[in-house]
């Protein structure tokens, strides 16, 4: 339904020089989908996101959206003429009209003309979707940001467009809010199977509605893949530490031990860990693992791999969890552990690290 | 030491002296009450009273049937309103089309254009009325002079002396006003809101004029009010162009009340009631449409850059434009002022003029009394101004923003009356008072200082108010928290942080006093007389060449405060 294929767009900053903003990007996004750009600020996202929209004109590469090519070398179609709708992170409702006429926007201008009672009808219709039916006759800067907020959704959708694009939508709630509309926004997008391409910063929004999340940094697209994948196989530091937390020491690559597993040498001594990617004897490796799969033992149990003796440094109570941290020689080690365990600042412990969620990744330069 | 050593029973005597917190607020609402109040209670008094016999006076409406009962009060209240329609409407249209080019299109060079749109703004408007006095009059003016050469006319194409000259005239002196307001407008507008316009599938001429336009109408009409208001209140080009041309506004009305013999201050101040009335109304039709404004805010997200309109070939019709503004408007009064002030009687420029161009003004004026003493009265009470102005504001702004005293917000409302009062009503104003007062200032310099600083305070409340706002009450908390009394928290903490709006303000009123006109005509007599008023009685006299002369060293003293302006406002970190 969109595809890009090496979008590239830089901008002059401000002392004039050229910044990439969009360097090489390919991606496609396949019909009724939701599809997530997620990044730093800077990475690139929202450009790609303006790029499809006609908001911004690429120096190169092409896009197509709904089997049209909306951009290539010679060729832009402008924004109003393409098959978008479009919400934005300021939600842009226009403070002059009530809810009703900016809903009834979309119809009333472009090509195809519609009748009035057409555009009643296509109006309640999609005041109805977001459930806003009876507020329509108010004005919009009336309305509290959460309303708002559908408003933009209803008038996006209420084209019937191919495609729904939405810039970082949720940025603007309250917490309790984001995360009710968070479901809202899967659901009706489920509902309408409208292809949808989502931009965000948030790790938590694009792990749980995406279909498939890209990671973007400095213009480029580092890792896509299901949100399990790039939760759980991260390919690259900057993706293990974007995403959740996570605890990093470097290590050397000994030697391979079965499928895809292998020694690394540490300086907290030999651990096994699952390789990602293409390795080599003898390189040097990052080993990523994250805080809630370490296990703490008070004694050192028996015939289990991984296991390094360690002091426990602090023991925070965070609610949900224990934050526990350990001191291994002079790493310090992020645990979250249950509140059934019985430990104090001092106390000796012992730290499992399961081979499993210890990933070796190729170490950077 | 002294104060602590007083005996007790002195010191509980004056417990407010003891409270700053109270005491300030106490004098700050006096001497608002005395500076804005007590004059415009003078004048109402005053419009109702008639002299029957010498030093004899009655209640009556006589001044008012006089001044509003008579055909020819009501073709001054017509041509008031033409003028101020008419000059309002120009700026405002011939702003908007520049501030729109500059913000919102590919027009080349504009980003150069916009400090040049704003030169202007220094110039005064006796000095912007006299140079286009020099273009376009009838008998002599150059503009007029050369088309009528060029095409060989039988008659001027222009004559400045008539309603529309005046308009004109008006208008390129408000423009930077239009073009800031308006730059602003469309600056804080969220690009956004036009780009889901473009989402929704409206063109770049729907958008404009759905959304655009639509979203600009609040401030449009506010910025016409307040252009309105100005105009109606301006002397400048009445008192130059007007009073010759024999085209009477409110303004010269009320200023030949008060200059015929004998004066008369009865129908003067009945006139200037009426003015004031006119003015305050526009004012508050003015605040309000502003505050109807908020509503039109949204929640604004990221900031993008705006968006900018692709003018295809018509941006050099864009940048036409900007040049021919640039030229006509903003250059040429300055060299035809330049060109006169080295002339030894006014003519046209040709080879045989530029032989007789000499520095003869400059070294006349070097030698000229007046001259120097209209020079030293306008520094000194620029400077004076300035500082008392914003000594005083900063207390107020202090009072009505930090205080949480109850009826503060009346501190806020007095020290906002003076934006109402024209200048030449505050002039009469205090005319009345001091005629009326035991007080001998009237004809000295005291009398301008109150009456600058009256007219100022407005301007210093807003950069002081805005300086204070900024400044988190928890600071001045702390500095109490650590053992300062009110004065020390006020000198070492407030006064300090408000440095930066302090000097901003401090600036602006210096210079605004130092162009002052349509007060000083009424005030400024003999050894008070300031340069704006020697420039208008030379002007009257016929010494032309000398005025222009007077004028281009009134211009280069005023970029100097700019240039000293912006180069402290580096230091002290304010964003000119």
């Amino acid at each position: 339904m969109i595809e890009i294929r090496s979008l590239a767009k830089t901008f002059s900053d401000r002392r004039g020089e050229q910044v990439a903003a969009v360097n090489k990007v390919s991606f496609q996004v396949e019909e009724g989908r939701f599809y997530t750009l997620l990044g730093p600020s800077g990475c690139g996202k929202t450009t790609t996101l303006r790029c499809i929209a006609g908001l911004e004109k690429p120096d190169e590469g092409e896009i197509e959206v709904a089997g049209e090519i909306v951009f290539s070398r010679g060729n832009f179609v402008p924004a109003y003429r393409r098959p978008i709708g479009m919400v934005f992170q300021s939600y842009a409702i226009w403070p002059h009209l009530t809810v009703f006429e900016n809903v009834a926007f979309p119809l009333r201008v472009g090509k195809q003309r519609f009748s009035s009672a057409e555009v009643k009808s296509k109006v309640e219709k999609a005041l109805e979707q977001v459930e806003l039916g009876s507020v329509g006759d108010r004005m919009a800067t009336q309305l509290s940001g959460g309303q708002q907020q559908r408003l933009a959704l209803a008038r996006a959708l209420v084209r019937e467009p191919k495609v729904l694009l939405l810039d970082e939508p949720l940025s603007n709630l309250d917490a309790k809010l984001r995360e009710r509309m968070r479901v809202e926004l899967r659901e009706l997008q489920r509902r309408l199977r409208i292809t949808t391409l989502y931009v965000t910063h948030d790790q938590i929004e694009a792990l749980s509605m995406s279909n498939v999340i890209a990671i973007m940094n400095r213009g480029e697209i580092v890792q896509e893949g299901s949100p399990r994948e790039i939760y759980l196989q991260p390919h690259s530091e900057f993706v293990a530490q974007f995403i959740g937390s996570t605890n990093q020491f470097s290590g050397k690559l000994r030697a391979f031990a079965g499928e895809g597993c292998a020694c690394v040498e540490t300086p907290m001594g030999e651990l096994l860990c699952t390789l990602s990617g293409e390795l080599a004897p003898g390189s040097d490796v990052v080993i990523m693992v994250r805080p809630e799969n370490i296990i703490l033992h008070e004694a050192r149990p028996p015939e289990t791999a991984n296991v390094v003796e360690g002091k426990v440094a602090t023991v925070m109570f965070l609610g949900q969890y224990l934050d526990c941290t350990i001191e291994l020689g002079t790493d310090l080690l992020q645990t979250h552990q249950r509140h059934s365990l019985r430990l104090r600042r001092g106390d000796r412990v012992w730290v499992e690290l399961p081979p499993n969620d210890c990933l070796a990744l190729k170490a950077k330069g | 030491m002294s104060t602590i050593a007083l005996p007790r029973t002195v010191r509980s005597t004056f417990p407010l002296l003891r409270d700053p917190a109270l005491l300030v607020p106490l004098v700050g609402a006096g001497v608002l009450i005395y500076l804005a109040v007590l004059p415009l209670f003078m004048l109402l008094l005053g419009s109702f009273q008639v002299e029957v016999a010498p030093r004899e006076f009655i209640t009556s409406l006589k001044n008012y049937k006089e001044a509003y009962a008579s055909q020819h009060t009501y073709s001054t209240f017509v041509n008031s309103l033409i003028f101020a329609g008419g000059a309002s409407l120009l700026a405002f249209a011939l702003g908007t089309i520049l501030a729109w080019l500059v913000e919102r299109t590919n027009t080349p060079l504009r980003v150069i254009f916009v400090p040049v749109a704003v030169v202007p703004l220094i110039l005064p408007g006796v000095l912007e009325a006299i140079a286009w006095i020099f273009l376009l009059s009838p008998k002599f003016g150059y503009i007029n002079v050369a088309l009528t050469n060029l095409f060989g006319l039988q008659s001027p194409p222009f004559n400045v002396f008539t309603l529309p000259g005046m308009i004109w005239v008006h208008s390129v002196g408000q423009v930077p006003l239009a073009f800031l307001m308006m730059v602003a407008a469309f600056k804080s507008m969220d690009p956004s809101l036009e780009e889901s316009a473009m989402m929704s599938g409206a063109g770049t001429w729907q958008t404009l004029r759905r959304i655009t336009l639509r979203l600009l109408m609040p401030t449009a009409a506010s910025v016409l009010l307040i252009l309105f208001v100005r105009t109606l209140e301006s002397f400048e080009a009445p008192a130059l162009i007007g009073i010759p041309a024999r085209i009477y506004v409110y303004t010269s009305e009320i200023y030949l009340a008060f200059s015929e013999y004998p004066p008369d201050y009865g129908r003067g101040s009945a006139l200037a009631v009426g003015l004031l009335i006119l003015s305050a109304l526009g004012v508050w039709l003015y605040t309000r449409s502003t505050r109807e404004g908020k509503r039109f805010q949204t929640v604004t997200g990221k900031a993008f850059r705006p968006r900018q309109f692709d003018l295809g070939p018509w941006r050099w019709v864009g940048f036409a434009f900007l040049l021919t503004y640039f030229l006509g408007v903003v250059l040429l009064p300055f060299l035809v002022m330049l060109w006169a002030s080295f002339l030894p009687f006014f003519s046209a420029p040709s080879w045989k003029s530029l032989q007789l161009l000499s520095l003869e003004n400059y070294r006349y004026l070097s030698s000229f009394r007046p001259f120097w003493d209209a020079m030293w009265n306008s520094v000194i009470l620029a400077l004076s101004t300035a500082t008392a102005g914003m000594v005083l504001t900063s207390l107020i702004a202090w009072v009505v923003y930090k205080s949480r005293l109850p009826g503060s917000w009346i501190l806020d409302f007095l020290a906002f009356v003076p934006i109402t009062v024209p200048g030449i009503v505050l002039g009469m104003a205090l005319i009345m008072l001091y005629v009326a007062f035991p007080l001998p200032i009237y004809g000295t310099l005291w009398v301008l200082l109150i009456a600058y600083v009256t007219r100022y305070i407005p301007y210093g409340m807003r950069s002081a108010s805005g300086a204070i706002l900024q400044i988190h009450s928890e600071l001045e908390e702390a500095a109490g928290a650590s053992g300062a009394s009110w004065w020390q928290t006020f000198w070492r903490v407030t006064l300090p942080l408000l440095r930066p709006g302090f000097v901003a303000g401090w600036i602006y009123i210096c210079i605004v006093s130092f162009r002052e006109f349509s007060t000083s005509v009424l005030l400024a007599t003999g050894d008070s007389r300031v340069l704006s008023i020697l420039l208008f009685n030379m002007f009257e006299q016929g010494q032309v060449t000398v005025v222009a002369a007077i004028g281009i060293v009134m211009i280069f003293t005023l970029l100097a405060i700019v240039a000293i302006f912006h180069k402290v406002s580096g230091r002290v970190g304010i964003q000119a």
